[in-house]
């Protein structure tokens, strides 16, 4: 029986386009089990987003848990060969707890992996697929794929400070580009002028690579930062003739935080205009992996297929403009 | 996708009308915002739209994209901890947030201090982090007479002259920061207005 493809829904759509790029960009699926040990997430709580995971004992008495990460069960399952790369995809539910609503929630994740020889080229490949796929799922709305650098980022707040409450704090601001509370933490722990400058220098940086590329070198000349910059510049260079500024779609941004526990190197965010948080998100975790004591370097992303459902439904400014078009005021004396 | 319009929450009450008056002087204008009891307000000359709300949703609306920006008290940002960009501190709405209690408390470290406050994240990070034991206890207004019923030991709260205050025969007993109004920005839709916003920031 052929199938008919009306009776998809547009989550199944979703998959469906996302699985296709990824085949044939030369990824296969990676299946895994529903359960883990709970073992595996309490030896490495520092790299989940929260340490609440559902837990329940299996009828032989071992603690198992619902997956808050998949990240985490691949880089555990998955042999560890450094001089190879294997690329591979996976759809999964996770479960974490909400921040909003802080009970537990079941999340759709799809996502890819590079995991081996992962280095520039692959780190180019990864962005240009994320980017892709935001395309795909956007349809005909905008989207932009924010880049940052975590460990340019670090490397410039552990300059700061010894005091790690005050690097945490700026990190914290960092994300929030929060540059006049940046300059009072600066202030009020006597760093250096000229050190503040660079951070918040670095984080007025907003723009497509050929905008913000020339102003980066500029601000991390002579700085612990000057490395990254050569890095970032090759793996942009291998991703696009970024220089001719063409490509709209991405942009460079260093409140790009995302998690410090877990990437390093390279960090990505995905937005889709309408919507109001990131539907992808994805970076390097090499640190991750020497953790977990494997010799792989490794980098990539999830989209979070929930928060596309919100998708011509939010506040945004198609709700908006329908309402302007029929608003009148209420009577003064209603 | 700069030519859209700018979605800004304001915060009903004294606040908001000064934001406004920074926004109007900015060259961001709309004729008719005093006028009547309507919430939303357009200026397509400016490229602006204005909600009035009440001042603790403002991070509410930004966070969840219904306004691209918006202003509120550094207390509030401090209670609710929304997902936003904080761009700018507007230096307007200037008072303390502080611990006040009745002239001549001492405060007897045997037992938790017990802390009347609308301001619950706040307070207990503060006492977190001085290291002091205490019982919460939740008020939605009229804070300051807590200490005098005996229903608290202290109070959490903000001032701006120290008025009230002294009319409960209250004092300030400790500083916890100095607050001001800041302009926020949805972290999404930032990036597809950038050039509106940051052209609104650097005027105002």
């Amino acid at each position: 029986m052929q199938y008919d493809d009306s009776v998809l829904t547009r989550t199944e759509r979703r998959i469906f386009a996302l699985r296709t790029l990824y085949t044939r960009a030369g990824y296969g699926p990676y299946r895994m089990r529903k359960f883990e040990d709970y073992d595996l997430y309490s030896r490495n709580k520092d790299y989940l987003l929260s340490d609440r995971v559902i837990t329940f004992t299996d009828t032989n008495g071992k603690l198992k848990a619902l997956k808050p990460d998949v990240t985490l069960s691949i880089v555990k399952n998955l042999d560890d060969r450094p001089d190879e790369l294997q690329k591979l995809f996976y759809d999964e539910n996770v479960y974490r707890v909400s921040e909003r609503t802080n009970t537990f929630r079941e999340i759709m994740q799809m996502g890819l992996e590079c995991i081996g020889a992962a280095g520039n080229q692959a780190a180019a490949e990864v962005i240009r697929l994320a980017e892709k796929s935001l395309a795909l799922v956007a349809g005909d709305n905008d989207y932009i794929l924010r880049i940052s650098d975590i460990d340019m980022l670090t490397f410039i707040i552990d300059d700061m400070s010894d005091s790690r409450y005050v690097r945490s704090e700026l990190l914290r601001l960092a994300g929030e580009k929060n540059l006049h509370g940046i300059a009072k933490v600066c202030e009020d722990n006597d760093v250096p002028a000229e050190k503040c400058r660079v951070l918040t220098g670095l984080l007025g940086l907003y723009g497509t690579p050929a905008e913000v590329m020339p102003e980066l070198e500029e601000i991390c000349r002579g700085t612990v930062a000057e490395p990254e910059v050569e890095e970032l510049k090759e793996v942009l260079g291998s991703l696009y003739d970024y220089e001719d500024g063409k490509d709209m779609h991405i942009v460079m941004d260093f409140s790009v935080i995302g998690d410090t526990n877990y990437y390093n190197g390279m960090a990505f965010e995905g937005y889709i205009d309408g919507l109001p948080e990131s539907v992808l998100v994805g970076g390097r975790y090499d640190k991750l992996m020497q953790r977990m004591k494997k010799k792989s370097r490794a980098i990539g992303f999830a989209v979070y297929l929930d928060n596309l459902g919100m998708l011509g439904r939010t506040a945004g400014d198609e709700a908006i403009e329908s309402f302007f078009s029929t608003y009148r005021a209420p009577e003064e004396d209603e | 996708m700069d030519s859209k319009m700018i979605n800004v929450a304001l915060p009903k009450g004294r606040l908001g009308e000064k934001v406004y008056k920074m926004f109007e002087e900015a060259g961001y204008g709309c004729p008719d915002i005093f006028e009547g009891r309507k919430l939303v307000f357009e200026s397509k000359e400016a490229g602006v739209r204005y909600f009035w709300v009440k001042p603790s949703d403002v991070p509410i609306y930004v966070e969840r994209g219904a306004a691209d920006i918006g202003v509120a008290g550094k207390d509030i940002l401090l209670e609710y901890e929304p997902n936003v960009y904080e761009l700018k501190d507007l230096g307007i709405g200037k008072c303390r947030m502080v611990v006040a209690a009745p002239k001549g408390f001492r405060d007897d470290s045997e037992y938790p201090l017990r802390v009347a406050t609308k301001f619950v994240n706040i307070a207990q990070d503060y006492y977190a982090s001085v290291g002091r034991d205490i019982d919460i206890i939740k008020l939605n207004g009229s804070i300051e007479i807590a200490p005098i019923l005996g229903l608290s030991d202290v109070i959490v709260d903000l001032v701006e002259t120290g008025t009230t205050l002294r009319e409960n025969n209250l004092v300030v007993y400790e500083e916890i920061m100095d607050i001001s109004a800041r302009l926020i920005a949805n972290k999404s839709g930032y990036n597809f207005k950038s050039k509106a916003i940051n052209t609104l920031l650097s005027r105002i």
